[in-house]
């Protein structure tokens, strides 16, 4: 390592400004996280009922925003809506988030063959029995991977609220950038922001990898 | 008529104004430049994720270790940091190490979701291959073939059929991530949206034709992955 890497490395500024925003990068992460898992539930169900407008209209939300890019989301709320700058990118990725996983979920619950309703019901058990005990043990064990796989991409896409000026790790990351100017110190502070967001979503994968084989091992093998 | 019109407040002012509509339509050129260059950015992105997702998709389910470890490492390092911090990578850091190596914006666009989804394709193909299954590359194998052979005739065309729903959907994503590179002025449709909105304040109007630009290319794609999983699914 040369001087102005130690120099840079030494100094507490560095960690402050990338710790702070780590921080708000988890902040964001977290609170659209929560908020498009909440909505993205609310539509998915709407959406697989296919009861006649309820479903249309989830149905007309999740096609427009999944077909649009999450920056242009961030960027509405921002200078349209004119939100500050921390909950225009929370929205922006709320938006986009909850027509994924209304997606996903859709899909998991249609993976479930009808016939296995059928039985259900024709053995006396009700509508939310049949849920809980038939359809969604298998449909969740699917949903999984693909929302575990979305919520790594909120995570990764946090980094768009640079663009609004959101002072999240990226955005800090760049200030630094512009104090520590030297070749090798911008390619460390690069490098130590990829660190820093690999370490989170590779953690993630894992546990969402080691979650999903202990669930589909323990209820042996499911339908397919 | 017009006097309804001038009475309904969202078209005389604020983000929807007609005015602001008709500025912004007096400029569309600069939105039809935009979208060109994101076509282009996309489609030869796709080109180089293909190329790199074929690739290493076959590396990674070789039965070489080292190329396994490298495929492996190769996806998860792209699949889990930002693609935005790819693209700084590649735009700032780069010249910083060949000092002079000019690289222009559109190509290190290219580069960039070409090498992001690739990771994306790789674990798509990977999949797809391994759901043939040992015994048919076996089988092949003991026939005379190579395994390049094998993957060629054997496992690939058989593969095709699980991969191209996925790989659809992977298309679409680059397409919209490729609006990333508006925030290194990446002259892209999202870009040429964006600056001209915050040159004159036309936001309303110019974010909703932009969307509806990516809407117009993501579309047909995404209704055609799901037209392509439901075929897979009855067949």
């Amino acid at each position: 390592m040369n001087g102005p890497v130690i120099e840079m490395l030494s100094d507490p500024i560095f960690y402050r400004a990338l710790g702070l925003g780590l921080l708000l990068t988890l902040q964001i992460s977290v609170f659209s996280i929560v908020l498009s898992s909440v909505f993205g539930i609310i539509l998915g169900a709407m959406r697989y009922t296919g009861a006649p407008v309820i479903s249309q209209i989830a149905g007309t939300y999740i096609e427009i925003v999944r077909n649009l890019p999450a920056l242009l989301l961030i960027l509405v709320s921002y200078f349209v809506l004119g939100l500050p700058a921390v909950w225009a990118a929370t929205i922006g990725l709320t938006i986009f988030t909850s027509a994924i996983i209304a997606e996903i979920i859709r899909g998991g619950l249609n993976s479930v063959p009808e016939g296995q309703w059928e039985a259900a019901r024709s053995q006396g058990f009700s509508f939310l029995q049949s849920m809980r005990y038939i359809v969604l043990p298998p449909s969740i064990v699917k949903m999984i991977p693909p929302i575990v796989s979305q919520f790594v991409t909120v995570i990764k896409d946090s980094s768009l609220a640079l663009a609004i000026g959101a002072y999240e790790l990226m955005f800090k990351g760049t200030i630094l950038a512009a104090t520590y100017w030297k070749p090798a110190q911008i390619i460390t502070i690069y490098l130590v922001i990829s660190l820093i967001y690999f370490t989170i979503n590779f953690t993630i994968s894992l546990v969402a990898r080691s979650l999903q084989t202990k669930l589909s091992v323990g209820r042996g093998s499911i339908g397919d | 008529m017009s006097d309804i019109l001038s009475n309904i407040g969202f078209l005389q002012e604020g983000p929807f104004a007609v005015a602001r509509w008709e500025a912004v339509f007096a400029s569309i050129d600069t939105l039809w430049q935009g979208l060109l260059i994101t076509l282009l950015v996309a489609s030869l992105g796709l080109a180089l994720a293909l190329a790199l997702g074929i690739i290493l998709g076959v590396m990674s389910a070789s039965h070489w270790r080292l190329s396994r470890a490298f495929a492996r490492g190769y996806v998860e390092f792209f699949q889990n940091t930002p693609l935005l911090i790819q693209i700084f990578m590649l735009y700032n850091a780069i010249p910083l190490i060949w000092p002079g190596l000019f690289i222009p914006v559109i190509v290190i666009g290219i580069l960039g979701v070409g090498m992001y989804h690739g990771a994306y394709i790789a674990e798509v193909i990977r999949a797809g291959i391994q759901s043939i299954g040992r015994g048919q590359l076996e089988a092949s194998v003991s026939q005379g073939m190579t395994y390049i052979q094998a993957m060629r005739y054997i496992i690939i065309p058989q593969a095709m059929k699980i991969v191209l729903p996925p790989m659809t959907n992977q298309a679409v994503n680059l397409i919209k991530n490729t609006s990333v590179i508006a925030i290194i002025a990446g002259g892209d449709l999202m870009y040429a949206g964006d600056s001209f909105a915050g040159r004159y304040g036309h936001y309303g109007p110019t974010y909703v034709l932009v969307g509806l630009g990516y809407f117009l290319l993501c579309f047909p794609l995404a209704m055609l992955a799901r037209r392509l999983e439901e075929q897979s699914r009855v067949a």
